[in-house]
């Protein structure tokens, strides 16, 4: 009864099929988690259907994505979604990095200061838009009083103001995630030997020098990584903007009222969800979205790898 | 080329004195080798001299002109890393490149210097390759074209060879002596192997414990060592030391043997210890000679064969055994007696109190 009297038959219980055994499950979860809704939402994407309406999908071949790709309404979304990455990750870029220079030398209570820096990046998006719109607030929020406006009626209204509402959004999202990219930056700097810099100090390079030609390649890699993430979050932009703005304000441009802080994932979220519920149509917005952050991506790993290689 | 001088120039971390006052002068286009064991204190008078590391007192004049307390930058010289220190995200060309870049030279004189000094080390074909693709060997010639390539007024090297094998630091020894040579350029270079200093120093300066323990030519140190550290650290190998006691122009050894001093010897000892009392007789292996009327007697402990000679290894009592090196002509079975005499002009005497060498002429 022992295996040992068995010992043939234990093998062919062993190696490849527990191995089967261990994977199967997952893979199967997988399908029906994973590969199933991608694969069926690429489907949908070529056909005209609501999920809460009865009647199966109908097929329409290119129409949405023609749609999508072309109506000027959607392609304010793609806008506004590449402005806000764009500024968004450029002062990230530049906030962060300029704070992991500053505390790249160790003193007193620098430690103490790193973690309280690095808060915001762990609060909630939700909880913080909560709080930043009772920041924003021209009557009780701080912000304008900070910026030396007492009169209520003066203040600028940074979420009711279409000028100004995206660049409040992005004021956010600087103070939530200048943090992360301190954080690589950090770990990027505090990684470069010593030695470098009295080699250049021997080399009789000035600080500048040093900074452009040892300190800023040595980091690229990792604010390479910095850049890609953060422009991957930034095309995602979704939880700050509903908690802040929830799109708007609205605009007119031409003859159409426009959300000027809707973001491609915002819009796609109103045409999912009821009551709108285009299924079909907001299947092609995900897939060019997706295809878009797939692209950049790309871009980014080749930059990275140009680097690394030189 | 620079004169370069340390005037009671120290060096402390914390309450330990890594260098104590130190005073010494290298002089334009001099070859000076820093050796000394490990953690003697070598790197940081290298630091020092380099202004990489602050003194914690006295001063270093660079052509008289006063530098301690100048940036490493505006001292003009180069310096060599014991591990290189290349800049790993740049090509060879570029590392080489770099000092003239920081200067801001012109394109095109810098494309030909670099490429002057590439075929000067023989590394033309490595010149796109990055640090981490390069064997220790070549990380290493690229070092030093980075450092020649600005033509510096001295060279400060830090265990240059240090990392590479045996058979390569031969030729690489002879590289630099050569370069030296054809540069002129005032260099200080630091070892812990005592054959690459005497080889290639024109000046030698044995350090031991933070302090210079001597600072002479390599013959100087290696026939007459200041103290037992560097007739003991200096040859492979170092010298022999025998404890002895000397009373009227001789010295008892151990196992009943007697040495007649030579008499030129007498005063000079006379001074230092007077007319009886302990002393250490030192000699070189290459003093003492094989011969059956020598005064001492000995027994064969082991011998070691060498391409050209023998070295002897003989017992003259359980606790002193010194070593003779021997023509590889004649067999010496082991446990056999030898007797050996030693060149009058080549023997050393030693205080065994103080440990310094007593000198005809008292100590420079
Ligand atoms: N930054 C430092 N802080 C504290 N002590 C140091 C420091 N640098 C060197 N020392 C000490 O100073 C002494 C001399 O060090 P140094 O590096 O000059 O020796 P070295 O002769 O170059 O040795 P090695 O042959 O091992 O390179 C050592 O005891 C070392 O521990
Ligand atoms: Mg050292």
């Amino acid at each position: 009864m022992s295996s040992y009297s068995h010992p043939a038959r234990r093998r062919h219980l062993g190696d490849k099929r527990l191995i089967q055994m261990f994977i199967i499950p997952t893979v199967v979860l997988l399908i029906l988690m994973n590969v199933f809704p991608l694969i069926y939402s690429l489907y949908l994407s070529f056909t005209e259907y609501s999920a809460i309406n009865p009647t199966p999908p109908k097929w329409v071949g290119l129409d949405n994505y023609k749609k999508v790709l072309s109506d000027n309404l959607y392609w304010h979304n793609f806008a506004v979604t590449g402005r806000y990455a764009l500024i968004s990750v450029s002062l990230q870029m530049i906030v962060g990095f300029g704070l992991a220079m500053l505390l790249k030398e160790k003193f007193k209570g620098s430690g103490l200061l790193t973690t309280l820096i690095l808060v915001p990046m762990m609060l909630s998006p939700a909880v913080v838009g909560a709080f930043w719109k009772n920041i924003f607030n021209p009557s009780f929020g701080i912000f304008d009083q900070f910026l030396g406006y007492s009169d209520p009626n003066t203040a600028p209204e940074w979420l009711g103001d279409p000028d100004l509402a995206l660049w409040a959004v992005v004021i956010v999202d600087v103070w939530m995630w200048s943090p992360f990219v301190m954080l690589l930056s950090l770990a990027g700097l505090s990684a470069i030997p010593d030695y470098l810099y009295e080699a250049a100090a021997i080399d009789r390079a000035s600080a500048w020098f040093q900074f452009r030609r040892i300190t800023l390649p040595q980091v690229m890699p990792l604010l390479l990584i910095a850049v890609l993430f953060r422009t991957i979050e930034a095309f995602k932009q979704f939880d700050l903007v509903m908690g802040l703005t929830g799109g708007g304000p609205s605009l007119l441009q031409g003859t159409q009222a426009v959300n000027v802080t809707e973001t491609v994932s915002v819009k796609l979220f109103r045409l999912a969800m009821p009551p709108q519920a285009q299924t079909g149509l907001s299947s092609a917005m995900a897939y060019v979205v997706l295809i878009i952050i797939i692209a950049i991506s790309n871009l980014y790993i080749r930059a990275l790898n140009k680097v690394r290689e030189g | 080329m620079a004169t370069i001088e340390l005037i009671n120039v120290e060096k402390k971390f914390g309450p330990s004195y890594a260098v104590k006052p130190m005073n010494m002068t290298i002089h334009s286009g001099e070859f000076v080798v820093l050796l000394g064991p490990s953690g003697c204190g070598k790197t940081t008078t290298l630091r020092m001299i380099s202004g990489l590391e602050a003194v914690t007192d006295g001063q270093i004049l660079f052509d008289g002109k006063d530098v301690t307390w100048l940036h490493p930058s505006d001292r003009d010289i180069a310096f060599v890393f014991q591990f290189f220190a290349l800049y790993s995200h740049m090509t060879a060309r570029e590392n080489i490149a770099f000092p003239l870049q920081a200067q801001g030279e012109p394109r095109d004189s810098i494309r030909k210097r670099v490429e002057e000094v590439a075929k000067m080390l023989r590394i033309e074909h490595l010149m796109n390759a990055r640090p981490g693709g390069l064997s220790g060997g070549d990380q290493q010639r690229v070092a030093l074209a980075r450092a020649l390539v600005r033509r510096p007024a001295a060279f400060l090297m830090d265990e240059p060879l240090g990392a590479l094998d045996a058979e390569f630091r031969e030729s690489m020894r002879a590289e630099i002596k050569r370069l030296h040579i054809e540069q002129n350029a005032t260099t200080v270079y630091v070892t812990h192997d005592q054959i690459e200093a005497m080889a290639m120093g024109d000046r030698v300066v044995v350090m031991s414990a933070a302090v210079v323990q001597q600072n002479g030519t390599p013959a100087e140190v290696y026939h007459d060592p200041a103290n037992l550290f560097v007739a003991k650290f200096i040859g492979s190998p170092g010298m022999n030391l025998i404890q002895g006691h000397y009373a009227d122009g001789r010295v008892a050894l151990p196992g009943d043997n007697r040495y007649d001093v030579p008499a030129d010897w007498h005063t000079t000892i006379h001074e230092a210890i007077g007319r009886d009392g302990d002393i250490i007789l030192g000699f070189r292996p290459e003093a003492a000679h094989i011969s059956a009327s020598g005064p001492i007697a000995t027994t064969v402990y082991t011998t070691d064969l060498h391409g050209s000679y023998t070295m002897l290894h003989l017992e003259i009592d359980r606790d002193t055994i010194v070593d003779v090196r021997a023509g590889r002509g004649t067999n010496y079975p082991i446990g056999t007696p030898a007797r050996f005499d030693l060149d009058p002009a080549m023997v050393r005497f030693f205080d065994p109190k103080t440990e310094m060498a007593i000198r005809k002429g008292g100590n420079p």
